[in-house]
This record gives structure tokens, sequence and C-alpha cells, in this order.
């Protein structure tokens, strides 16, 4: 078991158009990328859970050369609404930042 | 590839977005290396919808001419051609056009008679129920099937532009092209595809060179050069001091994409899962291994329109009553503003409306609780966002939540407090909520069907503007 923030020497999350966000997860090396490469944790419900997305559309993508998975979601609401607080969803990763990883 | 282009199809990247700030010595940097083309885009969806809702930049009409200057007068000495796609932030007509007098505005200050091709892929409303109703337009995820009513709440409404305009245009003798709407990618991709390159190659150069210097070591300097060859192509700085490493290039396929293996575009998929990365030379990457899937031409649909219109108030609270319980604070000042909104404005006037206080500091940014045990802020910036049908009504509730807003007291039987409020007025009436109305493809036989070429011309020349369509 290890926080997110431990084994990842970066996380970022950032729009991919208005109606999705997109996050990659840099781990800090091969060793970790391969041990939580297919983590059951970082999984769809989680991403339904903090950000209110639907689960089956959510998208996870390894990128083995570089030591990076991808996870991507459509967003609760589209870029720009009533209620957004986050245009380019920039800050959405911190949350994740402190989940344990399987 | 075409004949002359041997060592390769160059193209100068001289920034991430028109307007951002390009740099003269990394122009010049690139025209001696002997750049054949110089490409860019000036825009994106990514600071929302307003600017394809309204036609108006973002960009400082200053700052896009500079770098236009810049652009012109690299042309003017070397006769190289300027494609700039996504004009005015939006692609739109009106962003179209406002790209388009900058452009004759520098023709006529530095005495140049360029041939300016306007590739307009702003659709009508109609002409967008009509493909609708015909079955050929597909939604993307997450949403569904596209409604008419849907339509008709977008105030402007765009077709992303493939490479075939752009080619088309160079092929008519554009010497400055101007797009609306396009991917990023095929601005990029326009010209070595033009001179023959090869799709797969051409298309992975443009995604890595879209941002400019994005795909660098040290992303504080601006551009980059791409070249396409015939079973490759390399990325390079336009700043000598700056370099690419394969994990900087490689690592923006990520970027602002949910797939980094395969780019969907315009009558294709690029497809870099076999792709290679390596280290050419000290400052340069070359990439192999990139292939084109041809598909049914489709061309993604960008619409926006206006919502409700909003009326915003800050303050700042440092009262320790208030913030050793921010959040029940939070939940009785936002009931109370609700009632005293309802009781000053009578229903029928009121309409659908919305409140929402957040708090900076505590939990702005996600509006979620915060984790058990977290101490007191030393202080919050507390916002008021009023949403209603007319900037009126968002400016009456906000006029009617005033005194409650900036003096509701955490502890009943205290005197009055007064919020830290910094201006006078209060209240800031913000316009209308921009929102982003359609995710969605349109299937089309042939790009002519939604893309029409104009040609402007310098007011030096004998004729006026004219128009003509891309069928001639």
């Amino acid at each position: 078991m290890a926080k997110v923030r431990e084994v990842c020497r970066h996380v970022r999350s950032k729009n991919a158009g208005p109606f999705w966000v997109t996050f990659d997860f840099f781990f800090d090396g091969p060793e970790n990328y391969r041990k939580y490469r297919d983590s059951p944790s970082l999984s769809p419900a989680l991403f339904a859970r903090l950000y209110g997305t639907d689960p089956a559309l959510v998208k996870r993508i390894p990128v083995d050369d570089l030591s990076i998975v991808k996870i991507s979601y459509p967003r609760a609401t589209p870029q720009g609404g009533m209620e957004e607080r986050d245009m380019h969803s920039g800050q959405q990763y911190v949350r994740i930042l402190d989940v344990e990883l399987d | 590839m075409a004949e002359g282009f041997a060592d390769g199809v160059k193209v100068l990247v001289p920034t991430g977005s028109l307007g951002a700030g390009v740099r003269e010595d990394e122009v010049a940097y690139g025209l001696t290396r002997g750049a054949h083309a110089i490409a860019c885009d000036a825009g994106s969806t990514d600071s929302g919808a307003a600017y394809l809702a309204t036609g108006k930049s973002k960009n400082n009409r200053g700052a896009v001419k500079r770098d236009l200057s810049i652009l012109m007068k690299a042309y003017a000495d070397t006769g190289i051609p300027i494609i700039v796609g996504t004009a005015g932030q939006a692609g739109g007509d009106l962003n179209l056009d406002w790209t388009r007098d900058i452009v004759l505005e520098l023709a006529d200050e530095l005495g140049l008679s360029p041939r300016i091709a306007l590739l307009r892929s702003e659709q009508s409303r109609e002409t967008v129920k009509r493909l609708n109703a015909a079955g050929r337009i597909k939604p993307l995820p997450p949403l569904g099937a596209l409604e008419d009513a849907t339509i008709d709440a977008c105030d402007h409404i765009v077709a992303a532009l493939g490479v075939e305009p752009y080619v088309a245009a160079l092929e008519a003798g554009a010497d400055i092209v101007l797009g609306g709407r396009s991917t990023d990618t095929a601005v990029l991709a326009a010209y070595p595809i033009w001179k023959g390159a090869p799709w797969g190659p051409a298309w992975h150069a443009g995604k890595i060179g879209e941002c400019g210097a994005q795909c660098t070591e040290e992303r504080e300097s601006s551009g980059v050069l791409l070249t396409v060859r015939s079973d490759s192509f390399e990325v390079e700085p336009l700043s000598e001091a700056n370099r690419c490493t394969p994990e900087s290039v490689s690592a923006h396929m990520l970027y602002e994409n949910t797939d980094p293996f395969r780019l969907v575009e315009p009558g294709g998929v690029l497809d870099v899962g076999e792709a290679r990365y390596v280290q050419n030379d000290e400052r340069t990457v070359r990439v192999a291994g990139s292939a084109w899937e041809p598909r049914p031409y489709t061309m993604k649909l960008e619409g926006a329109g206006r919502g409700q219109y909003q009326t915003l108030m800050l303050v700042g609270i440092q009262d320790p009553d208030v913030l050793r319980d921010v959040e029940s604070f939070h939940d009785r000042l936002l009931a109370a503003l609700y009632q005293r909104t309802r009781s000053a404005i009578p229903a029928e006037e009121l309409g659908e409306f919305h409140i929402s206080l957040r708090m900076y500091g505590w939990n702005g940014v996600t509006g979620m609780p915060v984790a058990p045990g977290t101490p007191p802020p030393p202080e919050i910036g507390m916002l008021f966002v009023a949403t209603a049908a007319t900037q009126e009504l968002a400016n009456s509730i906000a006029h009617a939540c005033n005194p409650y807003f900036f003096h509701y007291p955490s502890v009943m039987d205290k005197e009055l407090p007064s919020y830290g409020f910094a201006f006078s007025p209060a209240d800031v009436p913000r316009g209308p909520v921009y929102e982003f109305r359609l995710n969605h493809v349109v299937e089309v036989d042939d790009w002519r069907e939604l893309v029409r070429i104009e040609w402007a011309e310098p007011s030096s020349s004998a004729h006026a503007a004219t128009a003509e369509t891309a069928h001639g």
C-alpha cells in the first residue's frame, strides 16, 4: 500500500476539450509503475465517487515507455457552466494524491 | 515528396498560439535552417466558450498584430507562406474577420500584397439541422443525440477543418492562409502533406508541434522547427539554448488528450502506438513509425451559446466566530439569501435562479467538505454568485442579498458584523454564462460541403475583397 503522492513524481489534471478531463500519473520509475499500473484502486468507481462522473465512460491507458498511466473521464458538468469552479480542471488532481493504492 | 524537398519539408512553428509572443530571433533561426512555411494556431476551446459564443478574441489585438508583423516580415523577406488556424481564438466567422483585418492593416503598413485565403468553417443553424435530420451528425460521449433545441441554443457553430482546405488554398496560390476552427494538428500538417510528405509523420509532427515549445525541455522559449521526411520527422526548438528529448517530445502526446496513441482527425486516425522517439543530435528528436489510417471523412462540430446571467459579490472574512465553523455558517447564510431573494422579488418575476457561495481559502475549488480535523483558516474569501435569466434580475438578486451577505451574523446576540468588502458598488455584473453545447461529428462526402474559401485582398490591390466558393 502506498499513497499516490508517494509513488508518483508528478500528477496532473487538465481539460481535454470542453467535456473531458484527463489525469496523467507520472510514476517515479518503472518499478512502481509496474507495481501500480493496473492497481484496482484507480478504478472507475473512484472517479465516480470523487468527480461525479459516469464510471462506464472512464478510460485508462498505460504508457509503458514513460511509466505514465493516463485516466480520463467526462466532466459531470461541461466546462464553463453556471457552477464552474475550475475551468481547466487543473486543480482536480489534488483530491487524488492521498488515495491509497493496492 | 515533391521536388526540392529531398532534405525534408520544414515547418517553422513560431508559437503555440498566435498572440502569445513570437520571438524575432527564433523566427530568424528557423529561416536560416531553411523553413519552407510558417504555421501556428491562434486559439482553442481551452479558455471556455465565451470566445466562440461572442466571436471575440481572447488575445489582445496589439499582441496578435505584433506577432503577425514578425511573421509577415519573414514572408516579405523569404516568400514562404504563413498558415494560421483557429483564427481569433475560436475560429468562427467573426473571429476570422478580426484576424483578417489585422493582416490587411499590416499588409498596408508593410507595403505587401500577399494573396490571403480565408477558410470559413462556421455553420448556420439551418445547415446543422439539415445535416442532423439527414442522420449525418453523431454524438461523441458523454453527449447524446443532437436535438434541434440544442442547435438553436448555440450562437455560433463551427466545424473543425482538416488539412484539405489548407492544401486547396496553398494550391490556389495563397501566401497567407487564415483558417477558421481547425484541429491544431491539421494547421501544421497541411503544408508537408501538400508537398507530398507521408501522412503519418506529417500528422504526428503536427500534434507534437501544436503547442510550440511545450514539447521541449525549456518551455519558456516559444517555437519549434518540424522537418517531415519520407519515413519520419524531426523536431527541434527554435531557441538554440533549448533542446528536445525523447521524453519531452513523447510526453506531449499526453497533453490535453484522452488517448495518447490514437488521435481522430478529419479523414482518418493518427496511430502512434508503434512510434519510436530517438535523440537525433543534442537538440533534436527524430520520430519514426507514425501511422495514418484513412477513415470516412468526419468533421468535429463545436457550438457555443449564452446561458443565464451572473452577478458577483466578494467579501473577505477573518471573524473567528465565522471561521470556527465555516461550513455551518455557509449553510445558514445560503438559506437566508434564498429566503431573502424569494421575499424581495415576486416569484413570477424571479423565474429560475441560483445562488452559490464559494469559500476561497477553505474549499473554493471543490465545493466539497474538507477532511475532518482540518483547522480553521486564518481568513476566507467568500464569493457570491447569483445566476438568473437576465442581467437585471441577477443584479436585483444581488441587491436584495447585499445587506445579508455583508452583515450576516455568526452569533445571533452579538452586534451585526461587517465583513471586508473591497469595492463600491459592491456587486459586479458579470454578463452571461457561456457554454459549449455540441460535442458531435458530422459525416461529409466532401469537405467543401462545410468549408468556403474566400480571398481577401490588401487595399493596395486593384480589387476589393472578393468571395468565391471552393466549388469555384
